[in-house]
């Protein structure tokens, strides 16, 4: 049988893609291929986390999803959500909690999808909601700190723009 | 990695079954976790993904699970908690991740008939029956029994049921497989108990479950975890020894009736 | 002080949060062709032949290299200082394979897919001969792993290749027969590790090019840049200047990549074809073909007398180096010479260690690097010894413990000049809520919580080997370049080294600028290993930053017509009097003045390299949750209480600590290689080598107890390995205090934990 390549046409990070791709290439390489360099692959069995994007504001493991899948949908890598990861990144780096940093794009992706999921998760429903997302090595707790007071900063933003009385803006981090 | 040589998102289940039959290295393509660690040939990968496979719809007397279902859903879907209790929720939440489980489908699960399957433990327990395009609907115990052969794993119904449940499992660490995972189900004073990776398939233990009355006493609990041992065969494998797998089926027996019960 | 013991964010944090590519991979040429390597599925063959005619064939094909083509320079892989204590025992491709998973052929195409089918394409005929994997019966069996006429050691190691024997050796100090003569109670028990995977989260990876002037390239994931160098010059049998040796940010590497691992094949494919080359390892790859931890058996043997006072301490370590030497002879010694210091008070101590060669993969360098090995089997036999005196373990210790101002014969007769080593015990006795809970509390029918305490040391670099050199420049507006050649892995070495920097040179941290290693252009460093970094280079960026501020008040009093001894220095400015008035200059104004005309850029180079290596220590404390009906563990709670010196970043210390205390966790309760009968790796991805996940965790809580190095930067001493050395002790004596069942080999399972209660009731 010949390979029959796939047309495929998607929104990555709000903008349209049309590409003619195999019909087995991954999502992960699909993405790096185009230049998103910030999607990592840590494991070859969906264990680690590290590919997590997200496909119609889903997190996804882009490792284990076929590129062909895409189709007419839209995928979110964190090149496509700078604003927020940056607020992130402040909460973490406050922390310490970036060493290596090769687990945190697939993490932040994580973070911000379950931050739309949950309301007001508890640290039980956090650990829950990231257990597939390995690091080895901050051994998380310092994530925990860092994720924990990115909640409690954006909750109390929420909380000062609902109140009328004016209110001190929340620190974004360090 | 597998290999595909053409990818084809399929119109219909008629479609899909044509394919499927059309050349013995065709295939369809579930959630994709486990056949990506493979690395064989297949020419079409047959994608369900455009069926509207992938909902869970309340049927009046019973629910619908589509095989496309990711095992997210059935970790937080309203009605199946509802209708079936906890025990389809706790048997998917250990399955390595969140964004694991928005990929790994019901029907990739119960198709492949793993040994280590917490999905199947789960749903022996509740009269769930399989539905498959050409085979018709099999009541899942069933269709354990039968070998994977070339066809379509449609979808699940559950009939709706007053029922207890509970899933109760160990685990070496937190996202692994399960050692041993026991589901119990509870309605009237009658129980269901299935135990898996034992580490050979989950099974019912129908005569376990029929020393049990509705609140089960110490002398009916400890019975009914001499009976587990008698009904099923444990084995060992690098997850656990036989031993240890015997040991961990009382308490786990036990573990889940006092759930139910507390 | 401004910058040094401050929780400064690390300077490549937010590029890396957000996703920017600075990776090994993410800076590959697109056209690089994919080098993949064949393997051999047998533990132990001789390679009679090898057709490689249709694979060649194969469309994409670049080249095809097998034993026949690799240069004939047997060397070690293991990233040590020039001449290597490593054996060298190994080729690129070598005819004998040692191993399921050692090197047969390498492959280079176009694409990965063309690359897997020339792998298959490969027929190669083995003649298969007898594997043995037991270090026990390795020794003396008649299969023997390198009978090569060109094996070579550059030391005197102790070792006999033809008796599977890769290194052995003896250290005694005192009498040890009177120690047991004397003593009034004993213990004599034998503990054992088994190999783990680093398992950092970018696999091993590497891409190489030829530059214009025909030099080649290597950008890799290495912890050891300059050791690459040398290396790869003496496998390929090229000159040093040939080649260039680039290190991205990497994806941590926790001692695997301070072994050569994905860096060769690559380097050859693009010398043999001018092509640029890339290899990245999968998963599976990094598990089954690269380095685990020693898996060792020690046997400990403990005098004491009824008082409590330690006598006489014998360790005696069985260390398995697997196929290949790779780190074999060193991580031994650190079993008995950085756990028996410890308890200086002994009168006397003896360390004996054999290390055998077997047909697993081979080992190599992993945090702890035989330390936490040896810290598993002395301080469960220090617990063993406590229950046996029926005294509490804490107390034990205490009355035993190393102090500062000693000599430690066992640690190569250094002086102890820093140790808080008691107050951590102290301290940690009571954030854990010690005499509450110990030994248990049942908390349930079925669950009881227990703690489990254990101490350690480290060492800080490698005295008198490990060198660093540091360069500072300072540039024409003011800020200065930190030219550094140790190796940033995730650590924050960049940063830290930064915030010393900044420190001496009294401005801000923006000032300074961090360059990424490139052995063209960064000053010598031995890399990032041996917890050598803060310690050794940090003080060569001290020696560094004065001697610039000493060059730049001598450029200053040129222009300002003073006497240098006049001038003083205040970060901005160098001037005599006051930094407003006349006789002023600004660092930035000097700084375009020297770029200009006849002026002269300033510079300052340092190097150190120390005599000592001064012991950072730990006491660690777990919080157990015992499930009596299952057997299972759960850490709930761990305390670590540290003494690393002055913590030149506190925040970054913290999070080193909690990492090395979570994979010590891993490593006490479920990560474990195994090998089938045939020595095939049985546990080869996350999927079955399962490390922790932040549900298998509870709270870690870390705090320190500063002592002051004299010798260290700022009074530093180290902080990466240490970490790593008290979870698998403590959780046993926590095991033990919650239930009777003493555990004496790693993992701890659940499993252990049920067959040692029904043995107990037997
Ligand atoms: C790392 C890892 C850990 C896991 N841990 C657990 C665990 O702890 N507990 C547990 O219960 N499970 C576990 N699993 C299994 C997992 O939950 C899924 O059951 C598995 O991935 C299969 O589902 P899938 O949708 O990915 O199917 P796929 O991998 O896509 O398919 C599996 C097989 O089913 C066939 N198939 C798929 N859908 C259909 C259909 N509708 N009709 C006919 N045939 C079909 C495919 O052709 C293929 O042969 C684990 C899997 C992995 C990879
Ligand atoms: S790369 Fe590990 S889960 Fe996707
Ligand atoms: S920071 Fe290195 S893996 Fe998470």
């Amino acid at each position: 049988m010949q390979l029959k390549n796939f047309s495929i046409s998607c929104k990555i990070n709000g903008r349209t893609y049309e590409e003619n791709i195999a019909p087995d290439r991954t999502l992960i390489e699909f993405l790096r291929g185009l230049g998103f360099l910030s999607v990592k692959q840590g494991c070859d069995t969906s264990n680690c986390g590290l590919c997590t994007v997200w496909l119609d504001g889903t997190p996804v493991l882009s490792c284990s999803m076929l590129a062909a899948r895409a189709n007419g949908r839209a995928i979110t890598t964190i090149e496509g959500v700078q604003e927020e990861a940056t607020a992130f990144a402040g909460f973490m780096a406050a922390q310490g909690a970036d060493q290596c940093g090769f687990c945190s794009p697939g993490l932040v992706m994580n973070i911000l999808a379950m931050e739309r999921e949950l309301d007001d998760p508890t640290p039980e429903d956090i650990k829950h909601y990231l257990a597939g997302n390995l690091c080895r090595c901050t051994g998380y707790a310092s994530q925990m700190r860092a994720i924990e007071a990115y909640l409690a900063a954006k909750t109390a933003k929420t909380a000062a723009a609902t109140t009328a009385a004016p209110a001190a803006p929340a620190e974004g981090g360090a | 990695m597998f290999e595909l040589k053409e990818f084809i998102a399929a119109q219909s289940l008629d479609q899909a079954d044509e394919l499927l039959h059309r050349d013995k290295k065709n295939v369809i393509l579930g959630g994709l976790l486990w056949m990506r660690m493979g690395t064989r040939q297949f020419n079409t990968g047959i994608d369900l993904s455009g069926l509207g496979l992938h909902r869970i719809t309340d049927l009046g007397d019973h629910i619908e699970i589509g095989a496309m279902t990711p095992l997210r859903q059935l970790e937080i879907s309203r009605l199946l908690a509802d209708n079936f209790g906890p025990v389809l929720r706790d048997a998917v939440c250990h399955i390595v991740g969140v964004q694991f489980r928005n990929l790994a489908t019901v029907g990739g699960s119960v198709f492949s008939r793993f040994s280590f399957s917490d999905v199947i433990t789960a749903l022996l327990v509740l009269d769930t029956r399989v539905h498959l395009f050409r085979g018709g609907q099999i009541p899942l115990a069933d269709f354990l029994e039968t070998s994977p052969g070339r066809d379509i794993l449609v979808k699940l119904t559950i009939p709706k049921q007053d029922v207890d449940t509970a899933y109760v499992c160990q685990r070496k660490s937190a996202a692994d497989f399960p050692i041993l995972a026991a589901a119990l189900a509870r309605t009237g004073s009658a129980w269901k108990i299935a135990v898996g990776a034992r580490p050979s398939r989950a099974t019912l233990a129908p005569k376990t479950a029929g020393l049990l009355s509705e609140t089960p006493d110490k002398t009916q609990i400890d019975a009914a975890g001499n009976e587990i041992l008698r009904e099923l065969t444990f084995g060992g494998n690098g997850q656990g020894s036989r031993e240890y797998r015997e040991h961990l089926a009382r308490v786990l027996v036990k573990r889940g009736i006092q759930k139910i019960c507390s | 002080m401004r910058h040094v013991n401050q929780g400064i964010p690390k300077l490549d944090a937010k590029a890396l949060i957000t996703g920017r590519p600075a990776y090994t991979d993410d800076l590959a040429p697109a056209n690089c062709l994919v080098v993949k390597v064949l393997r051999s599925p047998h533990a132990f063959a001789k390679i009679n032949a090898i057709d490689t005619a249709a694979a060649e064939q194969l469309p994409g094909v670049a080249c095809v290299i097998t034993h026949r083509d690799v240069p004939r320079h047997r060397f070690t892989m293991a990233g040590q200082s020039f001449p290597e204590p490593s054996p060298y025992d190994r080729l690129i491709l070598d005819r004998l394979v040692r191993y399921v998973g050692d090197p047969v052929a390498i492959v280079a195409a176009e694409t990965e897919r063309q690359a897997d089918r020339a792998l298959k394409a490969i027929k190669v005929d083995y003649e298969v001969l007898e594997p043995v994997f037991d270090p026990a019966k390795a020794l003396d069996h008649p299969s023997i792993i390198h009978p090569e006429a060109d094996y070579h050691v550059n030391h005197d190691i102790g070792n006999d290749p033809n008796r599977n024997l890769c290194a052995s050796g003896e250290f005694c100090a005192g009498d040890l027969a009177a120690a047991f003569a004397a003593a009034d109670v004993t213990v004599d028990q034998t503990y054992e590790t088994r190999a783990n995977n680093q398992a950092m989260m970018e696999t091993f990876r590497t891409f190489c090019y030829m530059d214009h002037s025909e030099r080649l390239t290597i950008v890799s994931a290495t912890q050891i840049p300059f050791h690459v160098r040398s290396i790869t010059a003496r496998a390929l049998g090229i000159p040093k200047q040939k080649i260039r040796v680039i290190k991205p940010r990497i994806g941590a590497g926790f001692g695997a990549k301070q072994t050569l691992v994905s860096e060769l094949f690559p380097a050859l494919v693009t010398l043999k074809t001018g092509k640029p080359s890339k290899m990245v390892f999968s998963r599976k790859e990094s598990f089954t073909a690269s380095t685990s931890r020693h898996a060792m058996r020690i046997r400990v043997r403990l005098a004491a007398d009824r008082a409590g006072n330690v006598l006489g301490i014998h360790m005696d370590t069985l260390s398995n180096t697997g196929a290949y030497g790779e780190h074999g002879p060193t991580t031994v010694g650190l079993s008995g010479h950085k756990t028996m210091p410890l308890y200086n008070k002994a009168k006397a101590i003896k360390f004996t260690y054999k290390v055998a060669y077997t047909n697993t993969m081979s080992a190599g360098a992993f945090r702890g690097y035989g330390a936490t090995q040896g810290t598993f089997a002395l301080e469960s036999a220090m617990n063993e010894l406590a229950e046996k005196l029926n005294m509490d373990p804490l107390d034990l210790r205490l009355k035993n413990l190393v102090a500062q101002g000693e000599v430690m014969p066992g640690y190569y007769g250094e002086k102890l000049n820093s140790c808080t080593l008691a107050d951590c015990i102290r301290r940690g006795k009571e954030m854990i809520g010690w005499d509450a809970n110990h030994p248990c509390r049942q908390i349930s029918k079925t669950k009881v919580r227990a703690v489990g305490a254990a101490i350690t040391m480290q060492g800080s670099g490698i005295p008198n080997i490990d060198t660093a050199s540091v360069e500072i420049r300072l540039q024409d507006d003011g800020f200065y370049t930190l030219m550094i050649g140790a190796a940033d892995m995730g650590t924050g070495c960049d940063t830290i080294l930064a915030q010393m920097a900044a420190e001496v040179l009294c401005c801000d941290m923006d000032r300074i600028i961090v360059s990424q290693v490139d052995t063209d252009h960064s000053p010598y460093d031995t890399g990032s290993y041996a917890s050598s970094t803060t310690f050794v280079t940090g003080t060569s960026v001290i020696k560094a930053g004065k001697a610039l501020i000493e060059k730049m008040i001598t450029m200053a009093a040129g222009t300002l017509k003073a006497d240098p001894g006049d001038l003083e220095f205040n970060g901005t400015a160098i001037f005599a009097g006051s930094p407003d008035g006349k006789k002023a200059i600004t660092v930035e104004a000097l700084a375009r003045k020297l770029a200009v005309g006849n002026g002269a850029c300033l510079s300052a180079t340092a190097t150190h390299s120390s005599p000592v290596s001064p012991p950072p220590f730990m006491a660690g404390f777990a919080n157990i949750e015992l499930d009596l009906e299952t057997g299972k563990v759960v850490v709930k709670d761990y305390v670590g209480i540290v003494d690393c010196g002055t913590p030149i970043n506190p925040n970054l210390a913290r999070v080193q600590a909690e990492g090395g205390i979570v994979q010590g966790i891993g490593m006490a309760l479920y990560e474990d290689i195994t090998y089938n009968s045939a020595g095939k790796m049985m546990n080869s991805s996350f999927m079955q080598y399962k490390i922790p996940s932040r549900k298998d965790i509870g709270d870690i809580r870390v705090a320190f107890e500063s002592s002051y190095e004299p010798s260290g930067p700022f009074g530093a001493k180290s902080i990466g390995e240490v970490v790593i050395n008290t979870p698998a002790p403590a959780i046993a004596n926590a095991i033990a205090n919650a239930c009777g069942v003493r555990l004496r080999h790693l993992p701890m399972t659940a499993e252990d934990v049920v067959m040692g209660l029904h043995a107990r009731e037997r």
